[in-house]
């Protein structure tokens, strides 16, 4: 095996020290008396010794293998991979935001406290909905804490429903999550025009129907048109209405899901709300619910008084907790921080160019890439390779091929309903020259698979790795390094 | 209109694109959108702010608040205040790191991946066990994570649950497992352990997991030799909750043989940040590899036989297995991760040795100068860490009160979680308190009596 970039593991030296610490200002015990012999560790603590120079050169060079947003397009479908605000990182940093213990006594963290109460104003209004809790820190956090919510609205009204509802063209997590919660999932088909199809949603509802997990616009891309239909045959059976709000971009000042007959709302504030996604977390994935199911919501939730803002503790029909303390501060700092900049008047026009991008790429590259469900779209839409696929170049080659043109790929084989399935989300915050690149790659991919297939189907070139087996390290799983004569033994 | 410098689109250029699109206006952009439900007026959200404007409005907020730069704090309970090394800022700061999504493309994302590798190397290294995954939210989903493993392992329903786990834990537990069958069966405390002959009592064929925490939530080492065997020998699984930094000099769980190790990584680099974002791990055994968890970074090679890494094991997730996945998890807590990580190789073997002497040391100065008080009690005897339950001659939220106005925030309330503990106040002594501030602390609480 040829080495690619040197493990922290492979570099350093015994001895070497990065670190400065206080020292010991108390008189010293003897460590056998506070720390037995039968209590302390014996196993062997391997961890590399380095200068810090060293360290910070390791981690610059890695950083620079990596692509990012603030590199280059990014429209990564579901995933709202906007520009993320640089005065935000300011705001989350500030000592009275960042260095607050969660069980200081509410009297110290006032500041804190309403700003989380202020936030809460701004998405019940965004969303049309009357509560919200902050303690899901991801959006299948706030999926699962959003079952747990609409289970015990259902068990206090004495009944006992368990089938959640979820389309097929549905994220992965609402089915796993529906599953984590204890229920059973039944899976609604999506009809010729790519929404959810009313006569299988019809025979589907029944007294069993905890809800219905919907996105909207979907991850088509389109908009449910039949939603208020929709919520009139969930709710005649009972069942609830849950939103993902993973695509809540496309919407914001045009519709909310509170008037559409959403009974529970999950957001990202690390997508629609301009919060980085660090490379996978950490995020944000506040629960708002319909005022009959605020009593459920998680312990504790903001309130104001007289006296200021406090923890409210006293709900004796809540679920819980779902997280040590009250979710993921710092980046509620930042989604508020972006709301205040935007504003009302910002936030539509976010909407407004997320949607203006998407049909702009949408109607140039149909005329190259297959689109299976040809209508207005809203934020994002979803293309198929299957014309590529013929000629010898799978979606996923598409995706490797775009690597060399510094961009990243859309989401590939996603939603399940689209064979060899592109799903593109531009986003608001790129400029039309972006886009046109964009385009005239994709075109470019499209005329190399018939000069060059090999080319793609080998592709990347140019990044710093290329293309990697998948299927070797699954097969031969290796999570963690170990020395290499210690390899031999497995 | 507010926002405009992240917006490039002009008004010309989406008239254009609109043309381009065959479209007349924006509103034909909307169409699909019902007239019922399409809203009229603007929202009626807070005037829009410069970016000026917001930065004096955040930070008046912020300073309407203590933090722990000002303030001397002594509160722990599973967030601390440890030295954070400033390399950590400025390489979790940059942007290729925390403006990536989920490292999907791996031949793109070859900076995220092999330092969640390093990572998961380091946190098998730290806790002793063989294998691990990308983080989870924190050490308390952390918890549950284990704790479904633990019941998906054994085929059994029932977890048995000590009382000394950090309560906020024990109460995500409890609902999360309100949904399912899953049952969790409490074992009481004796003198601030956990019960061996209740524990003994309760354990059965029908235990999935003992769930145990050391040090535990008052600080005290828990007595876990013989455990694991106890368990084995009717084939349920021992959990551990760690602190990592006690890790480098006591016990690792793995010496105890135990089967799945979780916990809160905060205290590897990030700060409190009122509660969030914190950093769950969960490590356990290769053989329960597969039952894991979210995202696990694997080594590969590329086309050229080039070192490289990439997600693995993905058939357990729930973008591929859904409603049969082992997990609903898709984003977890990366960044914080990678703080950890860089924590991890800034302080080394031996600066990890040192910060958990260091907070040896300063907490049983503390302990040893509060508990000789006239007034002051020990509340149980044992071997502690850095924390320590204290019996106070009179209410915990009067003292803190007091210790305030000497820019001193005071320890955890512990009636609020066990009633009987009345009159008692969790402290935390950390390597960043001096001798003078725990000296100014103990002359307090000696004037407050």
């Amino acid at each position: 095996m040829k080495k690619g970039k040197a493990l922290i593991f492979e570099m350093g030296h015994a001895g070497r020290r990065g670190y400065s610490l206080p020292p010991l200002d108390v008189p010293p015990k003897p460590l056998a008396e506070l720390l037995p012999q039968e209590l302390a560790r014996q196993l062997p603590l391997e961890i590399p010794e380095l200068s810090e120079g060293e360290i910070v050169r390791h981690y610059t060079n890695l950083s620079r293998s990596n692509f990012a947003v603030d590199l280059g397009f990014y429209p990564l479908g579901s995933c709202t991979m906007k520009y993320n605000p640089k005065i935000n990182e300011e705001a989350a940093g500030l000592p009275g935001f960042a260095f607050l213990h969660p069980c200081q006594d509410g009297s110290t963290v006032q500041g804190a406290l309403e700003l989380i109460h202020r936030t809460e104003e701004c998405l019940k209004e965004i969303t049309g909905m009357a509560r919200f809790t902050f303690q899901p820190v991801a959006g299948a956090h706030g999926e699962i804490t959003g079952l747990l919510v609409i289970q015990a609205y259902h068990r206090a009204r004495g009944e006992d429903r368990r089938r959640v509802l979820v389309p097929d063209s549905a994220h992965g997590t609402n089915p796993a999550t529906a599953a984590m919660a204890g229920c059973e999932v039944v899976q609604i088909p999506s009809d010729a025009r790519g929404m959810v199809d009313l006569a299988a949603l019809q025979k589907a509802v029944d007294e069993h129907t905890a809800a219905l997990m919907l996105t909207n616009p979907n991850t088509l891309g389109l908009f449910e048109e039949d939603i208020l239909e929709i919520s009139r045959l969930v709710h005649a059976a009972g069942g609830l209405l849950y939103y993902d709000g993973a695509n809540l971009n496309a919407i914001m000042g045009y519709a909310r899901p509170g008037d559409m007959g959403f009974d529970v709302v999950h957001l990202n504030l690390h997508k629609t709300f301009s919060a980085p996604h660090g490379g996978g977390g950490p995020g944000s994935g506040p629960l708002g619910v319909r005022e009959e199911l605020a009593p459920f919501l998680p312990l504790p939730v903001v309130e104001a008084n007289e006296n200021g803002y406090y923890l409210d503790y006293e709900r004796p029909l809540s679920i819980g907790k779902v997280h040590s303390f009250y979710g993921n501060f710092a980046v509620i700092v930042k989604a508020y921080t972006y709301i205040r900049m935007l504003g009302a008047d910002g936030l539509k026009q976010v909407s407004t160019d997320a949607v203006i991008n998407a049909n702009y790429l949408m109607s140039r590259l149909k005329q190259t890439y297959h689109l299976p469900y040809d209508r207005l779209c809203k934020h994002e839409f979803v293309l198929s390779a299957v014309k590529q696929k013929k000629k010898g170049a799978a979606a996923a080659d598409v995706a490797k091929a775009l690597l060399d043109y510094g961009m990243h790929p859309p989401t590939v084989y996603f939603p399940l309903i689209v064979e060899e399935a592109l799903m593109v989300e531009p986003t608001e915050t790129e400029s039309k020259e972006t886009l046109d690149q964009f385009i005239a790659a994709m075109e470019e991919i499209d005329r190399r698979i018939g000069e060059n297939l090999t080319e793609i189907t080998r592709a990347p070139h140019s990044t710093p790795v290329g293309r990697l087996d998948e299927v070797k390290a699954a097969r031969q799983p290796r999570v963690r390094w170990s020395r290499e004569k210690d390899r031999e033994k497995d | 209109m507010g926002g405009q410098h992240f917006l490039p689109l002009t008004q010309l250029e989406r008239q254009e694109m609109l043309g381009a699109m065959g479209a007349k206006s924006v509103a034909d952009l909307f169409q699909d959108i019902p007239g019922e439900i399409l809203l009229q007026g603007p929202l009626a959200l807070p005037p829009t702010l410069s970016e000026t404007e917001v930065f004096q409005h955040l930070s008046s907020l912020a300073a309407k608040n203590k933090n722990t730069r000002e303030y001397v704090s002594f509160l722990g309970a599973g967030v601390y205040d440890h030295f954070i090394p400033s390399v950590i800022r400025h390489i979790i700061g940059r942007t290729e790191f925390y403006t990536a999504y989920t490292p999907y493309q791996a031949e793109v994302s070859q900076g995220v991946l092999q330092s969640i590798f390093e990572y998961q190397t380091l946190i098998c290294q730290l806790t002793g066990m063989e294998v691990t995954n990308a983080s989870l939210y924190d050490g308390a989903t952390a918890l549950v994570e284990g704790a479904v493993m633990a019941c998906g392992i054994t085929r059994r329903s029932r977890v048995l649950l000590s009382r000394a786990v950090n309560p906020f834990y024990r109460q995500v537990l409890q609902s999360y497992f309100n949904g399912r069958s899953y049952k969790v069966e409490e074992i009481p405390l004796q003198s601030g352990k956990t019960d061996p002959d209740q524990l003994q009592h309760s354990l059965s064929e029908e235990t999935a997991a003992l769930i145990v925490q050391t040090p535990n939530f008052f600080g005290l080492l828990e007595d876990l030799q013989g455990v694991a065997d106890l368990l084995h020998e009717q084939g349920g699984l021992l959990l551990v909750v760690a602190d990592p930094l006690s890790l480098p000099i006591f016990k690792t769980p793995a010496e105890y043989d135990a089967d799945i190790v979780v916990g809160e990584g905060q205290a590897l680099g990030s700060p409190s940040s009122f509660g969030g974002p914190l950093l769950g791990f969960l490590a356990t055994r290769e053989k329960y590899l597969r039952k894991l968890p979210g995202r696990i970074v694997g080594e590969t090679v590329d086309i050229n036989g080039k070192r490289g890494f990439v997600l693995t094991l993905q058939t357990r997730e729930q973008h591929i297995r859904r409603e049969r996945a082992t997990s609903n998890i898709c984003t977890n807590q990366a960044l914080n991760a990678l703080a950890a990580a860089v924590y991890l190789v800034t302080l080394g073997p031996q600066g990890l040795r040192e910060v958990a002497g260091l907070c040896l040391q300063k907490a049983a100065y503390a302990r040893e100068k509060i508990n000789s008080l006239a007034g002051y009690a020990e509340a149980f005897p044992g071997t502690y860490f850095k924390e320590f339950p204290v019996c106070i001659p009179g209410e915990a939220p009067a003292l803190n009160k007091k210790l305030l106005q000497s820019r001193i925030i005071g320890g955890l309330d512990l009636s609020k979680f066990y009633p009987e503990l009345q009159n008692t106040m969790l402290l935390c002594v950390t390597e960043k308190r001096t001798c003078a501030e725990i000296d100014l602390l103990v002359q307090e609480l000696e004037a407050w009596r």
